[in-house]
């Protein structure tokens, strides 16, 4: 019985999250498949394959894997499952892992195992539970367990070395209740904020959408990513792919800048496990001084600037 | 047209849960239980749509423990038309309540179900998209603006990326996100006329559905404490402290 791991890709690169995933997945020491449902994804199932710990990769082409649904998705999934037993399937506990995940486990009649944390064995997860307020080590006696992973829980694995072969799947028919009509994704320069050894985050108190400039130039300075508590996003300031908390992005950076941020226990749900947190926040009184390990009470609009300033010298 | 609105109740978003000495869970005892703020966002965008007249319905459905009548109160106060309860001690787990609902889809033939992406108790994020397979159904996750036409919704996702479009034929299942809407607060003269709206009690015996748990929790512990509280006085140490100390800085 093998691990089968669902990639995930934009056609022409594998996600970082993928990697992460395929890190749980040797953990459970057993023969490691991936997935790549697209369309023309040549190179991203060329780069899975040279994924040492990957014994094989399934590749489905079809035109409507290009910008799949969760629909489509989740029927490859089930038709390669159907045609070779696997004991695990593995997605990244991303919006495209979660929106597939439960489906296939719902089609299975399985539970699903949400964003675990640790493997303690083939049939013991750990999971985040309240907004990681506490853990829950679950144990699955169904056949197959479907699983979403929380990538920070788990180092990814190294992109080059293996020599993995790869097999083409037939993708079954298209499901047409379902069509992705648009998309709107932000374009950045930036390291990409779940994978940023720095990530520097705005609240309520950027007072603004203009002032998260002086939080770019920071970030430039720092080559981070940048990021932003809900307040920042319910406010207009920056756009939802930002947000950092229990139903935003969870980020675990070497250091997280949080600046202007009060620290909801949502918020920190998302970033407390970084290693370093540095605060800067006027009120001395706010939460996230708790959880920091460098907190400065100060105004931001005169820190930031003079703490980019400081980093030139 | 009618809607399907699932609630779940859940120890309020402000409670900080503490886990049980024995591991055994997090005490719930003489806790504040509300509605799943995303299932608030749900009833929510439920009652605009009947009041925008396209929906004709709105029906609250909640899974558990006889309490739950409470939080239907609520959904009731807030504009739900009626309540069905399906009552029972057991542990439910998200499988469970797909199936639980797909029984209630079943029998009430909604054209839309519109519920929280996740519950903030267990963060599971599955019940939608379960429920939305079980049926065969197409699904809208995590959705930040829903148009609702004659045979299709049109929803707004809010993915990693930003933001993604997509078009649902009806009957579709729809969770939602944090910024579809902002839910009003129930009024006094709406939380006694929910008193007299009707609730409807069934079991998961009479819908036919086995809802024993299929995960064993083993144990439930606290994470590991993090040491914070530290201060720097001014930039120049922060930065000398970023360098020297936690070497963070390259």
């Amino acid at each position: 019985m093998s691990v089968l791991v669902i990639a995930e890709h934009d056609n022409a690169a594998l996600k970082s999250a993928t990697l992460h995933t395929i890190a749980a997945a040797e953990k459970l020491g057993k023969d490691i498949h991936v997935l790549v449902a697209g369309h023309d994804a040549n190179a991203v199932a060329t780069a899975a394959a040279s994924i040492p710990g990957v014994t094989k990769v399934l590749r489905a082409n079809a035109h409507y894997l290009a910008q799949p649904t969760a629909e489509n998705v989740a029927e490859v999934v089930l038709q390669v499952i159907g045609s070779s037993g696997y004991s695990h399937v593995l997605a990244p506990a991303t919006s495209f892992g979660k929106s597939v995940a439960p489906r296939v486990a719902a089609k299975l009649d399985v539970a699903q195992i949400s964003d675990i944390t640790a493997i303690e064995s083939p049939d013991t997860f750990v999971r985040p539970i309240y907004a990681g307020n506490a853990f829950a080590t679950v144990q699955s006696s169904d056949a197959v367990k479907v699983i979403t992973v929380r990538t920070t829980g788990f180092d990814a694995v190294a992109g080059s070395g293996g020599n993995a072969t790869v097999e083409d799947v037939v993708a079954p028919a298209e499901i047409t209740s379902a069509k992705v009509t648009g998309q709107e994704l932000t374009k950045s320069a930036r390291p990409e904020l779940t994978s940023a050894r720095i990530v520097v985050s705005g609240g309520r108190g950027m007072a603004s959408g203009d002032n998260f400039k002086m939080l770019e130039a920071l970030a430039d300075k720092l080559n981070a990513a940048i990021g932003a508590s809900r307040a920042a996003v319910d406010a207009g300031y920056v756009p939802n792919d930002y947000q950092v908390g229990q139903t935003g992005k969870i980020v675990a950076p070497d250091l997280y800048v949080a600046v202007g941020i009060s620290g909801a226990i949502q918020h920190l749900a998302g970033m407390k496990d970084s290693k370093v947190i540095v605060a800067i926040n006027k009120d001395a009184e706010a939460p996230i001084f708790q959880i920091a390990d460098y907190g400065l009470v100060g105004d931001l609009f005169e820190i930031i600037p003079a703490l980019t300033a400081e980093l030139s010298s | 047209m009618k809607i399907l609105v699932p609630i779940k109740r859940v120890v309020d978003f402000n409670v900080k849960v503490r886990v049980r000495p024995d591991g055994a869970g997090v005490d719930t005892a003489n806790v504040k239980m509300s509605m799943n703020p995303f299932d608030e966002i749900a009833v929510e965008e439920a009652v605009r749509l009947k009041e925008k007249g396209t929906a004709t319905e709105i029906v609250a459905v909640s899974c558990g423990v006889a309490a739950c009548q409470e939080t239907l109160r609520t959904a009731l106060a807030l504009g739900a038309d009626r309540a069905i309860l399906i009552q029972t001690d057991v542990e439910l787990q998200p499988l469970a309540v797909a199936k639980l609902l797909r029984a209630v889809v079943d029998k009430e033939s909604p054209r839309l179900v519109i519920l929280g992406k996740q519950a903030i108790d267990d963060d599971a994020n599955q019940t939608g998209q379960m429920l939305a397979a079980l049926l065969d159904w197409p699904q809208a996750t995590f959705a930040s603006k829903v148009d609702i036409a004659e045979t299709k919704a049109t929803v707004i996702r809010e993915v990693d990326g930003g933001l993604e479009t997509v078009d649902v034929d009806l009957p579709a299942v729809v969770t939602t996100d944090l910024r579809l809407n902002e839910p009003r607060y129930a009024t006094l003269p709406n939380i006694m006329k929910a008193k007299k709206k009707p609730l409807e009690t069934l079991t998961p015996d009479a819908l036919g559905v086995d809802v024993a748990p299929r995960l064993k929790t083993l144990r439930v512990t606290e994470p590991a404490k993090r040491k914070g509280g530290g201060r720097v006085a001014d930039v120049k140490e922060l930065v000398a402290k970023l360098r020297n100390e936690a070497k963070v800085l390259r």
